[in-house]
This record gives C-alpha cells, structure tokens and sequence, in this order.
C-alpha cells in the first residue's frame, strides 16, 4: 500500500508540475484549489490526466468532493483497489 | 462577511472586466431591426452572436400564427401540462416533431436547459452509470447532478477514450447512458457520431445526441447531425432546443423508446414548472415546417458560414476546427480579447466574448454565430472590421497574405481544442 501510495503522489506532482509549469513542492494537507489556484474546470482536467495516467473513471461527485492532496490520492487508491 | 461574500473573487474579475468597457455579459439592446441587427446605445450593430441559424425570428408566418394564438388562447398557460393540462397546440407540437424525426414519441419542455436536466436526471439511476463529454454544455452538467447516477467525463470528442470508460464500468451492473452534442456551442465542432455509435453498440450503452446548434444546420433534412452523419438508428433520444434555429424558446426530447410516455410522470422538470404559452408554440410550429420547406435557409447558412470561415482564416486568424454557423476566433491573450471584443462592439458588431474558465487551455474566444439572413455585405463588413482592428490591436501579424489562406488547412484540432 505503500508502494501505492508513494506511485499516486509522486503521478499528482508531476502532473501538477506539467499543468502548472513550474515545480511544486507536495504536501498531503495541501488545498488543491487554494494552494494551487484552479478552477473547477481546471481540476476536472487535472483529474482527467491522473485517469489517464491509472487507467481509472473518478465520477464527478467523488471529484467535487476531493479538496486536498491526500484527499485526491485516497480517492485514486480506492478506484485503483477495486479495479 | 455577508452571505454573498463567498463571490468576492467573482465580483472582482468582473469589475476588472468591466472596466475595461462594456460589460460582456450584460449588452442591452434598445430595439431589434431584424433578425441580423439590433440598436445598442442608439447605434446600429449587426448581430454576429445570436444562435439565430436560420434567421427566424423576424420571420412573417411565425409572427402572425404567435399573434394568432395569444389572441385566441390567452398570454399563458399558467402552470404545468401536469396540474392545469395541456393546450392543443402542446400535442401538435410534439406530433410536429416526432413527425420531423421520424419518432413515435416526443415530449415538449419549458427550455433546452430544462430538457436535458430533465432527461438526464430521470433516464439513469443510482444504480446506472452517466458518461459524457467533457466539453459538454453547462446544462448537461447540471442534469447530471440533478439525478444519482454517477457520471464520468471522457475526453472531447475522443471515442476511444469513450470505448475505455464503457470498459471500466463493463462488468458493472446498471445502464449505461453516453451524452454527445451534435454541434459544440463553444468551437462549433461536431461530434465523431459514426465512431462513437459504434463504441455505444459494441459495449450496449444508450445514447442522447444533443443537436441544440445542429438542428436546422446539418442533415439533408435538417435534423441535425445523427442524420448527417447516418446513424439516426443508433441514437436513442435526440434533445433539442427552439431557442436556436426555431427563433423561440423551449427544448424537447424526442425517442422511439417503447415506454417513453411514463417520463412525464417522474421527470420533476417537466412536471414542475409552467408549460410553454400558445405564443410560442404557434411560432414554433410554424418555424418547424419554414425549416422543412425551405431547405435553401440551410443552404445560405452553410455558405454564409463559409464565407465568415473562409475570410477570417485568410487574414490568419486561429479558428475552431471546421466551418459551421459557429465560428469562433481563439486568443491567448485575455485582455487583448476583452480589448477587441469592445473594439468591435463600438465599430457596430456584436458577437459573444468566452473567458476562462469556461474556455478550455486558459485562451480566451470571440466567439460568433451566423445566421441564413446575414447578407455577404455584413459578414464581409464583419471580416473587414475585424481584421483592421486585429491588426491594430496586433493580433494579426501583418497584412493578408496567401501564407494565411494556406495555414487554414492547419488550423484545426490539436491547436483549438481542449485535450486536457
Ligand atoms: C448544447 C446546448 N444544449 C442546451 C442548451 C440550452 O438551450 P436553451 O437555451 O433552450 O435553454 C444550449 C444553449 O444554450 C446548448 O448550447
């Protein structure tokens, strides 16, 4: 679990870096909205990237829900556990 | 602290917004000339942002049947088709429109907006699962909070994308309902409906086809792109709009699904909220067989937006994907969009400005409509306006030129739109 973890938080930092185009230093508690200034649609396409990325859907109401970094890993695990 | 002021930031990027001349969001109009031009602060302005497809609004037989019908039916219906019934004209319009689509069923609603938060939300369950794309209108989103389904985004226009989404949730029970839109409001590109009926086939799925800004646009008949594309067959419920190409307002949703008539009794907007008044109907009525009859309407209107396309693209302008009624003329820079957006406004053109964050990749559009009524001589006023002040304002890099012309052919896909 770990490893799984360890893997979906370093995927959100680069795909962070890549949609903000500047590196970003990640800590779990960290807003993604506030933190890092994104909309609504703005994150739903950052999602879009982690789906990709682990091949997995994230339904719009689990997304509206996710606020911090640790909240957006832990929803990405779950899918990934189940799937 | 005050209840509203969670829209601080809101209010903020407004007033920045507004400051900068007109307000984008709030033009009035003192009068309407006709379909293709209104009076805003006393001057003359061609409507170049109006959704007016056919140009209808103005339109002779449909102002007499809306005058008509008020003088024999009354200005309203004053409540729900559920609670105070139906008027005549309410079933002959949906008789009008399973007719024009070849369906057995079809059910009138109070707008487009209200069709297809009332679809969506009623079609699918909790049980079910919601699929659509992700650039789709607001009003498909919001039919998609409004019911339990869980709903998935997949990447605009993009089948493949889709076919991987249907295979994640295959071994999931429940339905599954994939949403498309016949002509994007935004960039006015069109759905890849062959591919993605196909996809919907293989993994068993339903599919809506929203042709809000393709009915009366494509299809020989003019029913828009599932016939365009020849796969009406493969589209289980068409959602549409009279507020386009009909020159009125209220939305539909026709189907040949065996049952389809329950609907009425559980979708809550349909049921509650008032019907359409005879006005409207009439109008729309008479709209619906001005589109069947007159099939040159849709011919001047694909030639109208080819000469907007064709001129635009020629002085070098980054355009949408592919000509259609909409054309939309993208910019990376915000504030020289607000800037060339007033610019025009003040010249006497009005077309509609998108911002971030309704616009995908931070870029900002000018986004216009045509319309079958725009003589040549005022969408060549359009391209000549907007290439003088494109230039002052150095959006266009230098004079026209046949380099221009031949980059058209590259403008498209990867460039404008969103993938991610
Ligand atoms: C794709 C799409 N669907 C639905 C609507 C809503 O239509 P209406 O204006 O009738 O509410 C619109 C337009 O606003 C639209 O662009």
């Amino acid at each position: 679990m770990m490893d799984v973890t360890h893997n979906v938080r370093a995927a959100i930092q680069e795909a962070l870096q890549s949609i903000l185009e500047r590196p970003v230093e990640l800590e779990p508690e960290m807003n993604i909205v506030a933190d890092f200034g994104m909309d609504s649609m703005a994150i739903m396409d950052f999602c879009m990237a982690l789906e990709d990325r682990f091949d997995v859907s994230i339904p719009l109401d689990k997304m509206a829900e996710i606020e911090s970094v640790q909240d957006l890993s832990r929803t990405i695990e779950t899918l990934l556990a189940k799937g | 602290m005050s209840l509203l002021s969670k829209f601080e930031p809101l209010r903020a990027a407004h007033s920045r917004l507004t400051k900068r001349g007109h307000d984008p969001f709030s033009v009035v109009f003192e009068e309407m000339v006709s379909s293709t031009e209104g009076i805003m602060q006393g001057r003359r302005t061609v409507l170049l942002g109006t959704n007016n497809y056919l140009g209808l609004t103005f339109d002779e037989a449909c102002i007499e049947q809306s005058v008509e019908a008020t003088r024999r039916h009354g200005t309203g219906t004053t409540g729900s088709r559920v609670a105070n019934g139906s008027y005549d004209g309410h079933k002959r319009l949906e008789a009008d429109l399973a007719a024009f689509y070849g369906r057995k069923h079809a059910m009138v609603f109070s707008t487009g907006y209200q069709a297809n938060l009332g679809m969506l939300s009623t079609l699918v369950g909790k049980n079910d699962h919601l699929i659509i794309d992700a650039d789709s209108h607001a009003s498909i989103y919001d039919g998609s909070r409004l019911g339990h389904a869980p709903v998935v985004r997949f990447h605009h226009n993009d089948p493949e994308d889709l076919a991987k989404r249907l295979r994640r949730i295959e071994k999931e029970s429940g339905d599954k309902l994939v949403v498309v839109e016949g002509i994007y409001s935004m960039l006015g590109d069109s759905a890849p409906l062959k591919e993605i009926a196909a996809v919907k086939r293989e993994y068993g799925a339903y599919l809506i086809v929203d042709e809000a800004h393709s009915m009366g646009v494509l299809g020989e008949r003019g029913r828009g792109l599932a016939e365009a594309a020849g796969v009406e067959a493969d589209v289980d419920f068409i959602i549409g709009t009279f507020s386009k190409s009909l020159g009125s307002v209220g939305g539909f949703c026709v189907s040949d699904m065996e049952g389809f008539e329950i609907l009425r009794l559980a979708c809550r907007p349909y049921m509650f909220t008032a019907s359409l008044p005879p006005a409207v109907i009439a109008s729309t009525r008479q709209a619906l067989a001005t589109l069947q009859g007159e099939s040159g309407l849709r011919a001047q209107l694909r030639s109208n937006a080819d000469q907007l396309y064709s001129g635009l693209a020629r002085l070098g302008f980054k355009l949408g994907p592919e000509a259609s009624p909409i054309v939309s003329v993208i910019l990376s820079d915000a504030d020289k969009a607000v800037a060339f957006w007033n610019g025009l406004l003040e010249r006497g053109l009005y077309l509609n400005l998108a911002l971030p964050p309704a616009t995908p990749n931070s870029s900002a559009f000018l986004r216009s409509s045509v319309s079958a009524r725009h003589t040549p001589e005022q969408i060549d006023f359009a391209v000549r306006l907007m290439g003088e002040l494109g230039r002052q304002l150095g959006l266009l890099e230098a004079m026209p030129t046949e380099v221009g012309f031949a980059a058209r052919g590259k403008v498209p896909r990867a460039a404008a739109v969103s993938d991610g």
